[in-house]
């Protein structure tokens, strides 16, 4: 928070006097989010055990697997009982819900093994790869966004925003295919897959960093066209206002007009982005992993899906659920500190 | 291009050591990857790695022993009984004396209670067992003496030592978990030739040899099981050297077949794939109607054009060339005789082509789950084979969950097969007990003869009696075949040419189940393999 602060205050250019950090509406926004996000969450977990149980998967099947498929009926009965198959799916959801609120997110039937550890030793191979993606989507997208708009309509940016129209229609489990299809099968440079080399076992930096390079890559260009355009029409938008105009008169140098001051509240749109993206960026992951074996959540999360783990979905729902809230404050939080003409009492 | 170069360089650094003669250790082509590690490609990867869910149970589980295992020949032999065991006059009470000096992987000895807890746990309504009535013969477990468990049948059973290749788990770890999510189920402890290092679900497990197996340290110490679920993608890997061995459908194991140090294993299996034919429906219960489709599907055609040749025919859910098999119940193609034996019944052909008698139309719907390739080109042949001959089969596809209501009134094309003892697959899938009772006996087959040859082998431990029993069930079956058996299946394997067998001059691979990949293939014996000299 205060890098961000720091950054906006040095940007400002205002160096006499340092703004306060209005600590107390931060704060508020921050509790009033807390406290609509509550009901939110219950409603999205009922919401799931109803889906769920409304879905046309067999949790019998979808537990045992082949087994199944040669089991007898007394078998197929009986894993249907222990499993909790044919409660109400309200029961279900109040039994999850106190039991969460205990510290107890339960068992997952299908992966056999605790949610909690499912998800603790998942979660950080997920958050590897959104992180890195969304930090290359951003960069990448403002820094062709800048380009693209200083001369609108010129051949940059005319290749740039075609090329991100045509993107932004790719849908990513296209994009990850065409990937596979010519880095790993054709060019062979790059993984196909997995998270390290299948020989290797142990997990080492080198090895991880050249199997992120494709699923991370996909990710980030699925995300760039939103950015780009977006940075691309703020910033043409800021050129043509009056602060850009009396700093040109004031004969600042060109780079500084548009870096110091046409970016900066060009930019200011692109922060509201960053939370809104988060949801799209959570199921483009989900998506990716799966075609590039990245054993994150996605993988998880399928199977919880398909075979109705009540236990797992209800967890990484709430979970998806939290960071998608969290994605959004961070961006509103961002965009009052950016922003002074914005009150966080509005918010 | 890192992966590219680092091939070339291991391939000229293998030619030239090949041409210098010499270098000890450097004598494979692959990746320059020392022998003593492995790595395979499989389709598929267990759910669980406790033998109480049910990994493992059909042995070859790497991480556990059972009481005894199964050959090269599935010939069943002492693994941690000492020997094979006992069993009483009545056929009901089965005596097992351990091995001495087995332990854990932890250090821990093996012991009778160690047995009786695997057992009385996967027998346990709660455990979440998909494969317990596998055991249901068993009415009691109890231990002896320091070394000895007494398995007590409730029902004289005549394969049950087969049943016993189930892996053991130690009662002190498992016994501590609930056996349905405990951390058993991911980091297990077993006295087998293997230790788990690494689990990375969905991508691959790791396996580390146990250097205090009691069937002496396996000589490939480094064994890693990659899941890849594509075909093409395993392939591919396969080819770039990342994998040593990969199991693969035909088309794609052809193209290995020029690779000088590549070695593709073909292993035969119980695997077959049949159209069950509803006893319920009166035209696929007529048995003239059954008896014409069994002449009229031209199995040799089916095995070149849709498997590739990767299959042989089937006359029944026995292979033609296992021991248990009747000789001279295999049926020629002959549509004409087909045509005959329904022209007899008094089918006569109607308006559109399709035989009618009685007004009823010669026609039945055909299910095939979806997404099936294999499956679907069976299914659409045999649509096309029982066309020639007036009957009409419509094929739709489906989910089992669509399928699984519609078993007793229309035909699936359905695939079986069991390891170890006729009984296991031939009792579920034909004893008039087990209609429609699960997947067990889809069709509702009833045939009194059939369920007296099935009852006769269960009771009888005398070879020559349960042969004579299995025959009859052969011939009864050719008779009235509830089901239009069509092929079983082949499963090929592409190898690295780096291993052997002690005392062979290659790998072996044993008659495979229907489950297969990852216990089975030639790495069905790991702990066996020697580096090639």
């Amino acid at each position: 928070m205060s890098a961000a602060a720091s950054t906006a205050a040095v940007d400002a250019g205002a160096a006499t006097a340092r703004r306060r950090l209005p600590w107390g509406g931060m704060a508020r926004l921050t509790v009033r989010r807390i406290l609509t996000g509550v009901p939110l969450l219950l409603t999205v977990t009922l919401g799931v055990f109803a889906l769920a149980a409304a879905s046309p998967f067999d949790p019998v099947r979808g537990y045992a697997g082949d087994a199944a498929l040669t089991a007898d009926q007394e078998t197929l009965d009986r894993l249907a009982a222990n499993l909790g198959v044919g409660e109400p799916f309200a029961v279900r959801w109040w039994d999850w819900l106190t039991a969460a609120l205990r510290g107890d997110l339960g068992d997952s039937t299908v992966l056999r093994q605790p949610v909690l550890e499912v998800i603790a030793e998942r979660a950080v191979w997920s958050a590897l790869l959104c992180a890195v993606a969304f930090a290359v989507a951003v960069a990448v997208g403002t820094l062709l966004g800048v380009l693209a708009a200083r001369r609108p309509g010129g051949l940059l940016d005319r290749t740039v925003t075609g090329t991100a129209y045509t993107l932004s229609a790719a849908p990513v489990f296209w994009l990850a295919l065409l990937a596979v299809w010519f880095f790993a099968l054709r060019l062979d440079v790059l993984p196909a897959g997995g998270l390290t080399d299948s020989g290797s076992s142990y997990v080492s930096f080198g090895d991880v960093a050249e199997h992120l390079v494709l699923p991370a890559g996909v990710l980030a260009v699925s995300q760039l066209p939103w950015f780009v355009l977006y940075v691309r029409q703020g910033v043409v938008d800021a050129l043509a206002e009056d602060p850009v105009r009396g700093a040109r008169a004031r004969g600042l140098a060109e780079r500084t007009v548009l870096v110091r001051h046409a970016l900066r509240s060009g930019l200011l749109p692109v922060l509201t982005l960053i939370g809104s993206r988060v949801p799209e960026l959570i199921t483009g992951a989900l998506l990716v992993e799966t075609v590039f074996s990245w054993p994150g959540i996605a993988d998880a999360t399928v199977r919880a899906a398909t075979a109705v783990d009540f236990q797992l979905l209800a967890a990484l729902t709430a979970f998806a659920t939290v960071a998608v809230l969290l994605g959004n404050l961070l961006a509103d939080l961002l965009y009052g500190l950016f922003d002074p003409r914005v009150d966080f009492r509005d918010m | 291009m890192p992966r590219a170069i680092r091939q070339t360089v291991a391939l000229t650094a293998a030619a030239l050591t090949a041409t210098a003669c010499s270098a000890p250790g450097a004598d494979d082509t692959r990746g320059a990857a020392p022998a003593d590690s492995v790595v395979l490609g499989v389709a598929t990867e267990p759910d669980t790695l406790s033998p109480l869910l049910g990994y493992g149970k059909d042995g070859n589980s790497k991480l556990f022993d059972g009481l005894l295992t199964r050959d090269a020949d599935l010939n069943l032999e002492p693994a941690l009984a000492e020997d094979l065991p006992e069993v009483s006059k009545d056929g009901l009470t089965y005596t097992f004396t351990l091995r001495d000096g087995v332990t854990f992987s932890d250090g821990e000895p093996l012991t009778p209670a160690d047995v009786v807890f695997t057992y009385e746990t996967v027998l346990d309504e709660k455990t979440n067992n998909p494969n317990r009535s596998e055991l249901a013969a068993v009415e009691r477990v109890r231990a002896e003496g320091s070394d000895q468990v007494v398995f007590t049948l409730a029902y004289p059973f005549a394969p049950f030592a087969a049943r016993t290749v189930l892996p053991i788990v130690p009662q002190h770890v498992a016994g501590e978990q609930d056996p349905n999510t405990g951390a058993f189920n991911t980091s297990p402890v077993g006295t087998g030739p293997y230790v788990l290092a690494d689990w990375r679900k969905g991508e691959k497990l790791v396996f580390k040899a146990n250097p205090h197996y009691w069937g002496g340290e396996p000589a490939v110490k480094n064994v890693t099981m990659a899941i890849v679920p594509d075909d093409d993608v395993r392939a591919t890997r396969l080819r770039s050297g990342d994998l040593d061995g990969a199991i693969l459908p035909p088309n794609l194991a052809a193209t290995f077949e020029d690779e000088a140090d590549l070695t593709t294993y073909r292993a035969t299996s119980y695997d077959y794939r049949a159209v069950s034919l509803p006893t319920g429906d009166p035209v696929t219960g007529d048995v003239d109607v059954r008896r014409a489709l069994d002449l009229a599907v031209d199995r040799d055609t089916m095995v070149e054009k849709v498997l590739d040749g990767a299959g042989r025919p089937a006359y029944g859910p026995l292979p033609v060339d296992d021991d248990w098999f009747a000789k001279g119940t295999e049926r020629a193609h002959d549509p004409a005789a087909a045509r005959r034996i329904l022209d007899r019944a008094g089918w006569e052909k109607g308006a559109d082509g399709v035989l009618t008698k009685d007004g009823r139309r010669a026609a039945f719907t055909l299910y095939y789950p979806a997404g099936d390739k294999v499956r679907q080109d069976l299914a659409l042949a045999y649509a096309g084979d029982a066309k020639k001959i007036g009957v009409e089969v419509k094929v739709e596809s489906g989910t089992w969950d669509v399928i699984e209501p519609r078993m007793a009134k229309d035909a699936v094309l359905a695939g079986f097969g069991d390891v170890g003892d006729p009984d296991f697959g031939l009792y579920p899938l034909l004893h008039s007990s087990e209609a429609g009772d699960g997947f067990n006996n889809m069709p509702h087959y009833d045939n009194p003869a059939v369920d007296k040859a099935l009852d006769d082998a269960r009771r009888t431990r005398d070879a020559a009696e349960r042969r004579a029993a299995y025959d009859t069930l052969q011939q009864e079956l050719a008779e009235n075949p509830g089901y239009t058996f069509l092929t079983h299946l082949d499963h090929l394997y592409v190898l690295a040419d780096r291993w052997k067998t002690a005392g062979s001059d290659g790998l072996t691979t044993q008659v495979e189940p229907h489950e297969h990949g990852f216990a089975a293939g030639p790495w069905w014996n790991l702990e066996d393999w020697q580096p090639r000299r």
